[in-house]
């Protein structure tokens, strides 16, 4: 086994046993997307043209990318913990390979993803949320959902290295609760004002809800979007693989800069 | 000649921005001792013991550290050494024995269950095996953070200012662990701001000052180079100059007087003053006196002394 994967694999059971040791934390992270479900769905959904049950399947796939997107906030916060409270330092002296503590930390969060999206699925099941397409085609959107995260969780990573204080990348990891509201995540954008509407298309979160409703059959790919919306698995990969492109080799070359 | 020497420095220098950090540090740690290196806040210290431990690269100069050259050798250096500082902290979400657990793992000890627990038992650990760190009292955290720098017998330990902030009973712990160590062969760099911490646990000193050694030499010799302040407290403020004229007299120094605090103080280096002798030559004199005494130097006297030697540029205190 490689050094990397090693060290990888050691860290990622640290990030695991701190969230262990934090129940709370994880309840709360864990219900914030059900909670926004039945809220969203019942509150927001009794106003709109669209019949609830259906907005609620509309909703789903929105709320799961949203959810995925928040990788940002959470890689942002536990990386600037680490800088600030001294355990990066720490481990920068030991023989550790200088690419496995933010390997291990996107693959912790990798698994609380995974193990999280559960629940969520299935009170969206209980909600009126279907798989309407494929098996084949909506473990592939769970796949796509998984790769986002992780390529969100580098840019976090690397915000949260980049980071002045503890505090600094809370509130900035708090505001990006504001992205997912400049996409499709929660609401059509077709009614917006077309410079709107086209940031909003070219907003990442957008490309990989329209995937995720499509590879599970809740809803068309809208017809006359910007390409990332038009091809949306397309440029849902394009998206991740910009993302993890940029992100991750700065986020280690930061971590290991002497 | 490097095997010899732990750490051996030449020319560091680091900038950060317009300020210069290090201008020049020159080290040289004999195996199996323990050096202090010794300054006030900004002396460049702290930044002198990260360079060393790999977490800054230096802009010019060299240091190998337990033989091993710090920028193209790095990972051996870091297989080698300890560190522990107020920034290289253990994790406080973990408990005392996750956290000596996961070094271990990552130092890849064999066993590391069973090293983490002989640490625990080794430095009192046991009773906050299981709880969060971040719970810990100051010492108990500085013990743990220490236990967590050990799992793999590092050849050099790094302590940045291990006890700044701990009660005596803690600093006391601390220090002997220290002791423990140095029996056991492992040379220790260690940086604080007490001249008594130093005192009691380095075999030689490095007064660091404006990004350098400004002086070296055992405790003793620094203390005999600065030497012991004779103090004496007179009842009437018309006694002062008598006072001081003794004092003159007796030390050889300029005595300086404190007329509201009816206080005459001078430096002495020699060590055949007793109080006995100033009381009794005071007395002589006719000198009103109230309170008398001989007292070690403190870091301030020692600092202020030596640095303004060193800036002066002789090279008398390193006799």
């Amino acid at each position: 086994m490689s050094a990397l994967a090693y060290d990888g694999t050691v860290l990622l059971g640290r990030q695991l046993r701190r969230l262990r040791n934090n129940p709370g934390l994880v309840i709360l992270t864990q219900t914030m997307p059900v909670t926004m479900l039945l809220f969203f769905g019942y509150v927001f959904g009794s106003a709109l043209a669209m019949p609830g049950e259906q907005y609620r399947s509309f909703l789903v796939p929105g709320l799961l990318v949203a959810t995925a997107a928040n990788g940002l906030m959470t890689g942002m916060f536990q990386a600037a913990q680490d800088v600030h409270r001294g355990v990066t330092d720490r481990l920068r002296t030991l023989p550790v390979s200088r690419a496995a503590v933010p390997l291990g930390q996107a693959a912790a969060d990798l698994v609380v993803t995974a193990a999280g999206t559960v629940p969520f699925l299935l009170v969206g099941l209980l909600v009126g949320w279907r798989v309407e397409g494929s098996a084949a085609a909506a473990a592939g959107a769970l796949g796509l959902l998984l790769l986002f995260r992780f390529a969100c969780t580098w840019a976090g990573i690397l915000l949260g290295l980049l980071s002045r204080s503890e505090e600094a990348a809370g509130q900035l990891g708090s505001a990006t609760f504001m992205l997912p509201l400049l996409s499709n995540a929660y609401i059509p954008v077709d009614g917006m004002p077309g410079w709107l509407r086209a940031l909003a298309e070219w907003n990442p979160i957008s490309a990989l809800t329209t995937a995720l409703r499509d590879l599970f059959g809740n809803a068309p790919v809208p017809s006359g979007a910007a390409w990332p919306v038009a091809h949306p698995v397309a440029g849902s990969l394009v998206w991740c693989a910009v993302l993890i492109a940029v992100c991750a080799p700065l986020a280690v070359r930061r971590y290991a800069r002497a | 000649m490097t095997s010899t020497y732990a750490v051996l420095s030449e020319g560091l220098e680091k900038r950060f921005g317009e300020v210069r950090a290090l201008r020049g540090l020159d080290l040289a740690v004999a195996e199996g001792t323990v050096c202090g290196l010794l300054g006030p806040n900004g002396a460049g210290k702290t930044t002198a013991v990260r360079l060393l431990t790999t977490l800054l690269r230096p802009d010019t100069g060299s240091a190998r550290v337990a033989g091993h050259d710090l920028v193209r050798e790095a990972a051996e250096v870091r297989r080698r050494i300890g560190v522990t500082g107020q920034y290289a902290s253990v994790d406080g979400d973990l408990t005392g024995r996750e956290n000596l657990r996961l070094f271990a793992r990552l130092h890849r000890v064999r066993g590391p269950a069973a090293r983490a627990d002989e640490l625990l038992e080794r430095f009192g650990l046991t009773e906050a095996a299981d709880r969060p760190a971040s719970t810990l009292s100051g010492g108990t955290r500085r013990r743990l953070d220490l236990a967590a720098s050990l799992v793999r017998h590092p050849q050099v330990l790094f302590l940045d200012e291990p006890t700044t902030g701990l009660d005596p009973a803690g600093r006391a712990r601390i220090w002997d662990a220290v002791r423990e160590l140095k029996s056991q062969g492992t040379t220790v760099l260690l940086t604080t701001q007490y001249l008594e911490e130093a005192d009691q646990l380095a075999d030689d000193i490095a007064l660091v000052d404006h990004g350098r050694v400004a002086h070296t030499g055992s405790p003793a010799e620094l203390k005999a180079a600065v030497g012991a302040q004779a103090v004496a407290v007179v009842a009437d403020a018309d006694a002062l100059p008598g006072a001081a004229a003794v004092l003159d007299r007796l030390t050889g120094a300029r005595p300086s007087l404190d007329a509201e605090r009816r206080t005459v103080a001078a430096l002495t280096r020699d060590t055949t003053l007793t109080l006995p002798r100033l009381v009794r030559e005071l007395d002589a004199a006719g000198v009103p006196l109230l309170d008398a005494s001989i007292r070690p130097p403190t870091l301030d006297d020692v600092f202020l002394r030596l640095t303004d030697r060193a800036v002066a540029g002789t090279a008398e205190v390193a006799a």
